[in-house]
Parts: structure tokens; sequence; C-alpha cells
């Protein structure tokens, strides 16, 4: 397999690696390095990728094991990655702008769903996954996953409509 | 009854149990100016999935590995072609029959010079054989010698006795 036909196998994918890294890691340098990272090893088991059924849903599966992973490591050295910054009650008036953007809300809101959750919320709301595709990628059945993707469409028009009539943070 | 349908589709994608397709009808619904007020928190919800789909990998991923190899293989190549080289050198020098003319002309002189050289210690040699001859006849003489000594000794022995 040639570099030319490794980056046309990569290329319809490595963008859902990376915004998946980034649903998990929130910090886009973070997610940058392991997209980085996940595409390294696919290209050094190149030889191997010929014998894998779906390359896509193997990579998916290689980067959502990556991040939980790196997140467990930086959860033990005690460093989280996660920005929580906005809670700060004295907000600058950009950062409240920033938070009357409702698009914005959403993103704050995904970031406090469990990992599951926003994995899968992450591949079928914005990948559009099948639910096939999704049990693959997560080794899940579908009525799991099902219930797991309700739980977090609830949680988020709740808390969506919680913001939008009463202002609540 | 566009809304009311929209809203069946709502409840069916709360728990989870919309195709894709019909997903695909609410963001496009979402995507619109105009929402009914009381679904206006959807609005951002899908308007923010829409957004996200847009983010791309931009960062270039070094793929180095391939070059390392070609070195290998290179380094390898090279060391077959210097083995071929020395076995084929080392045969030609044996064998007599990839030698051209002029080397065979004085390949062929060279021997019938060391062959005169050979001849000429030969005769050399045959010229002492006439050595060897006179060695054998001085062994005889000793032989002679013997028995002139034995004559002696019994001489001796007939004057003690007198």
């Amino acid at each position: 397999m040639t570099q030319t036909d490794f980056i046309k196998l990569v290329m319809p994918f490595k963008d859902k690696v990376y915004r998946l890294a980034k649903r998990l890691l929130v910090s886009s340098e973070e997610a940058e390095d392991a997209t980085q990272e996940i595409l390294l090893k696919l290209w050094k088991n190149k030889v191997k990728i010929s014998e894998y059924k779906n390359v896509e849903a193997f990579s998916m599966t290689m980067t959502k094991n990556f991040c939980l992973d790196r997140l467990k490591s930086k959860q033990a050295q005690n460093l989280k990655i996660v920005h929580s910054n906005y809670q700060d009650n004295n907000v600058s008036l950009q950062k409240q702008v920033e938070l009357n953007d409702s698009v914005d809300w959403v993103s704050k809101i995904m970031e406090e769903l469990p990992e599951q959750q926003k994995i899968i919320l992450q591949l079928r709301d914005i990948e559009e996954y099948e639910f096939e595709e999704i049990a693959k990628v997560l080794d899940m059945n579908e009525t799991a996953i099902r219930v797991a993707l309700s739980r977090a469409r609830k949680t988020i028009r709740e808390k969506l409509t919680n913001t939008h009539s009463y202002g609540i943070k | 009854m566009v809304l009311n349908n929209i809203e069946k589709l709502l409840e069916k994608y709360e728990n989870g149990e919309t195709t894709l397709k019909e997903e695909q009808h609410l963001k496009h619904y979402f995507a619109q100016e105009e929402v009914a007020p009381h679904l206006e928190s959807y609005k951002a919800m899908f308007n923010y999935f829409q957004v996200t789909k847009q983010e791309q990998f931009t960062k270039d991923v070094p793929l180095k590995s391939r070059n390392k190899n070609l070195y290998k293989w290179i380094s390898v190549a090279a060391v077959a072609v210097l083995m071929v080289s020395v076995f084929t050198f080392t045969n030609k020098e044996e064998g007599l029959g990839s030698l051209n003319e002029e080397q065979l002309l004085a390949y062929n002189q060279t021997k019938e010079a060391l062959s005169l050289l050979s001849s000429k210690f030969n005769d050399g040699a045959s010229s002492l054989n006439a050595l060897t001859l006179a060695s054998q006849n001085l062994e005889k003489g000793v032989d002679h010698m013997s028995l002139i000594n034995e004559f002696n000794t019994s001489t001796n022995k007939i004057f003690k006795t007198n």
C-alpha cells in the first residue's frame, strides 16, 4: 500500500476521528495529537489493513479506546483537561456574550454527559451512523445504545429548556 | 399539520427510535429561521450538530516509515551486487575457457618456458647418478676394509699365542 492509497483510504473518516477525539478530550490540541497518533498507528499496520472488514469502524473504536485511556492517565496525574473555567461567577462581558450563544450552550451541556453517552450522541447525531455501525464501534448491542442515546437526548433537551425559560446556568 | 408531524418525530427522537432519514427531516426543519416558539430550545441543539459536523482535521501526519524501509532495501541490494561481482571475478581467474587469445598465448609461452626449465633440472639430476655410483663403489671399498680388519685381528691372535 502506497502513501497515496493510504491517504485515499483515510481521507473520508479522518475528520470523524478528530471530532470524536475532540468530543472526548475537549481541547482541540489534544484532539489533534490523538488523531495524529491514530493515523500513525494505522499507517504502521498498513499491511494488515486490508484484512479489516470495516476500517472506519475499526479506527473509531481505536479512537474511543485511545481517548479514554488518555483521559484516565490525565486523571491519574491529577491534571484534568476538562475546561471548567466557565463556572466563574464574575464572568467578563465577552464570556457572558459567549454563554448567551445557545449553540455554545449545547457543547457545554454535552461535556457534562457521561463518556459513553457522549460517544453515542457524537456518532449518531453528528456523524449520522446507523445503529448497526455504532454497535460495531462500541461492541454493544443496539438496544443498549438506543437507551443511552435516549437518555443523552433527554438530558440535553431538559437542560436547554431550563436555560431558555428561566435563564439558569 | 407540519408542526404536529414534527412534534411526533421529536418524541420518537427522544426515545431513540427515529431513523436517520427522520432525523434528517428534523435537522432540516430546525435549520430554517422560523421555528415554533415552544420548540426553540431544540433549534440550538440541531444547529450545534450541524455546526460541529463542519469541523475538520487540518494537521499533517508525517508518514516517514516508508523511507526507512527504502534505505534498508538499498543496502541489501548493494550487498547482493557486491557478492555477485566477487564470485564472478574469482571464477574467471580459475577457468581457462574465459581467457581471450592474447592471454592464452602468454599463458602457453609461460608454460613452455617453465617446462624447459624443469627439463634442464632433470638433466642436472641425471648427472648426479655418477656420484651415487661412486658412493656405491666407496661403500664396497669400506666392506673390503672390514675384511682386512678381520685379517688383522686374526694375525694379532697368532702373534699373541706365540
